[in-house]
């Protein structure tokens, strides 16, 4: 056999060395593709974060914008004469998209995931959860033509403004993160343990005292988790945002105005400029902010899951 | 008393969310539907688009989006479970293992415009693959890896200690241990959040832009010669798929149907993620049925 390093040598007969080599080979082949799968996933990470890096450094090392400029900065005009990019207006609209977007699906996920858990569990199990995996199952431009074609319109009909803005972004988004924090939610309260429960209910505490005063403050970090989780997709959901946020690259007065997020600049621009031009640069600076934002929000989550497994 | 009231008033606004959302969810299929069931018809789904006139249908996009999904799943299915085997059978509790776990942690939660980009860094120019099918597939294998590891780990982890300790008893390698006792287990838990992993596949757009492109050459449907450049088989022709066609036309659209288009689009890719996940679920029953006995 081809495998003579292999331990079976030391075996003295040989009909059962060819055998107990088939059974390593077998072994050493399953564990080196295995192997090979894995290096291939740390390979892919780390060659998106070294192109990218490589490419959104670019604009603050050799083509003279500084980093200042871009995170402070109020204009984004590429194109000018004297180009400038100031990314400030499109971080504003990707923070108060997301952070509204998480303070509109927070309290109805929580609520969703308190109905499966304490109120109703089997309607919860049979109705709401295959509801909430449809919802999480629907694409991301479904959700942007539904906005464009209803959120928008009902926003211009109420509200003074155009209708596209902040505010239809948040909205379509808070759809779009509910499932992801209802399941981490339910998740959470489902494997609270009965006893804590059972001796708020012996001391005669309503279910709502039980809910408000015991499981939610023993399981909001987790709770915190599925928030932090949903905000981090808002962040980085690109078209469906792109299609209702109306595109104008500055801060807007009203949350009914136009506006733009990171990801709505990269989507419109990528695909219009040259390789290697320093608007192309500046866009891969932003996605290197979104990459840069993507860790902070592992990182905060880790530091949450950590204290849930204290707790 | 006061504890009581407002213990039911409580009750009362947590059913009421519930309703809004269950409210909302029908709302949206029922939309959906509703403008987009009357779009659809047999000419919808097999014609091609038409740029400025009415009356364009969706069937180059249709076949894209199949044709991508399969070429993604054959491309991220063995990969995936591979790396989730490792993970959950051969990966020693220590500092290295908990560095994977993170990367695969971090790469699931990349935005997909962000893997969109590195496609078209890396893939598009860097490989010279271009704008193409097989691009489109690599960038969306990066996209579902994480998922699809996790699936695997999942599944083979919910599989019970004493049927490994079994084959391992009885003398088998560890790999096929694997292959032959931990994965007939395993296997229906995969297949529906693989299933589940494919409709996340037919609905992505983001990543796709820079990578299969936003353009779709003439197609020859009777041409299936995959080395043909016309041919729907070619995976190295740009294509545009379903998904980001609904978003092209609503950004750019110059027919003057294009609102009904992207309704009946809409529909179609909806009905479709509808079918994955009934199928998924069914799938998953009738192979845990026929593979472990059990009823």
């Amino acid at each position: 056999m081809n495998l003579p390093e292999s331990r079976s040598t030391a075996d003295p007969a040989p009909p059962q060395t060819g055998k107990i080599a088939k059974h390593h080979l077998e072994e050493w082949r399953g564990k080196a593709y295995v192997y090979l799968c894995v290096l291939l996933l740390v390979v892919i990470i780390f060659s998106i974060v070294v192109f990218i890096a490589s490419r959104g450094l670019t604009p603050f090392i050799s083509q003279g914008v500084s980093i200042k400029e871009m995170l402070f900065g109020l204009k984004w005009a590429p194109e000018d004469d004297t180009p400038v990019f100031g990314a400030l207006p499109f971080l504003v609209g990707s923070f108060s998209t997301s952070l509204i977007a998480a303070l509109i699906a927070a309290p109805l996920g929580i609520c969703a995931s308190i109905f499966m858990t304490e109120i109703m569990p089997k309607t919860g199990k049979s109705v709401l959860q295959p509801a909430i995996e449809l919802l999480a199952g629907i694409p991301s431009v479904v959700y942007g033509f539904v906005g464009l074609s209803v959120i928008v319109p009902f926003l211009r009909h109420t509200f003074p403004g155009q209708g596209v803005g902040i505010m239809a972004g948040a909205i379509v988004l808070s759809v779009m993160i509910l499932p992801t924090i209802t399941s981490i939610a339910t998740d959470a309260l489902r494997s609270l343990p009965a006893g804590l429960k059972e001796g708020s209910y012996a001391l005669g505490a309503t279910r709502w005292q039980t809910i408000a005063r015991i499981i939610l403050p023993t399981t909001m970090p987790a709770l915190l988790t599925g928030v932090v989780l949903g905000i981090a997709r808002a962040f980085g959901e690109a078209l469906a945002v792109q299609m209702v946020i109306g595109n104008a690259p500055h801060i807007p007065h009203s949350l009914f105005e136009s506006a733009t997020t990171l990801t709505s600049i990269i989507t419109l621009s990528m695909g219009n400029t040259t390789t290697g031009s320093l608007h192309n640069n500046a866009l891969w600076s932003l996605a290197l902010i979104l990459l840069i934002m993507t860790f902070l929000f592992v990182f905060i989550v880790r530091l949450l899951e950590r204290r849930v497994k204290r707790s | 008393m006061k504890a009581k009231t407002i213990d039911r008033i409580m009750t009362g606004v947590i059913v009421g969310v519930t309703i809004l959302i269950i409210a909302v969810l029908a709302g949206l299929i029922g939309y959906l539907l509703v403008r987009g069931l009357r779009h659809i018809s047999f000419d919808f789904l097999f014609s091609p688009p038409q740029t400025i006139r009415a009356g364009g249908g969706i069937g180059p996009q249709l076949f894209n989006s199949l044709f991508l999904l399969v070429l993604t799943m054959i491309i991220t299915i063995p990969l995936g479970l591979g790396a989730g085997i490792y993970m959950s059978e051969y990966a020693k509790p220590n500092r290295l293992t908990a560095f994977i776990r993170l990367i695969v942690e971090v790469l699931s939660s990349f935005p997909s415009i962000v893997v969109g980009l590195f496609g078209l860094l890396v893939i598009v120019n860097k490989f010279g693959l271009g704008f193409s099918l097989f691009s489109g597939a690599m960038a969306l294998t990066v996209f579902n890896l994480p998922l699809m590891v996790r699936i695997t780990e999942q599944s083979l982890r919910g599989v019970p200690r004493e049927q490994k300790e079994a084959g391992l008893a009885l003398g088998l390698s560890r790999w096929r241990t694997i292959t032959s006792v931990l994965m007939p287990v395993a296997i229906p838990s995969i297949v529906t959040g693989t299933i589940l992993a494919a409709g996340r596949v037919f609905g992505e757009a983001a990543a796709l832009l820079f990578t299969a492109g936003m353009s779709s050459p003439r197609l020859n449907f009777s041409d299936w010669n995959p080395l043909h450049h016309t041919s729907p088989l070619n995976p190295f022709r740009p294509a545009e798929t379903l998904a980001v066609h609904i978003w092209k036309i609503n950004s750019e659209g110059l027919a003057p149907d294009a609102a009904q288009i992207a309704a009946g689009a809409s529909a179609v890719l909806v009905i479709t993620v509808l079918l994955f996940n009934l199928g998924a679920r069914w799938l998953g029953r009738v192979l845990y049925r026929k593979l472990t006995a059990s009823k």
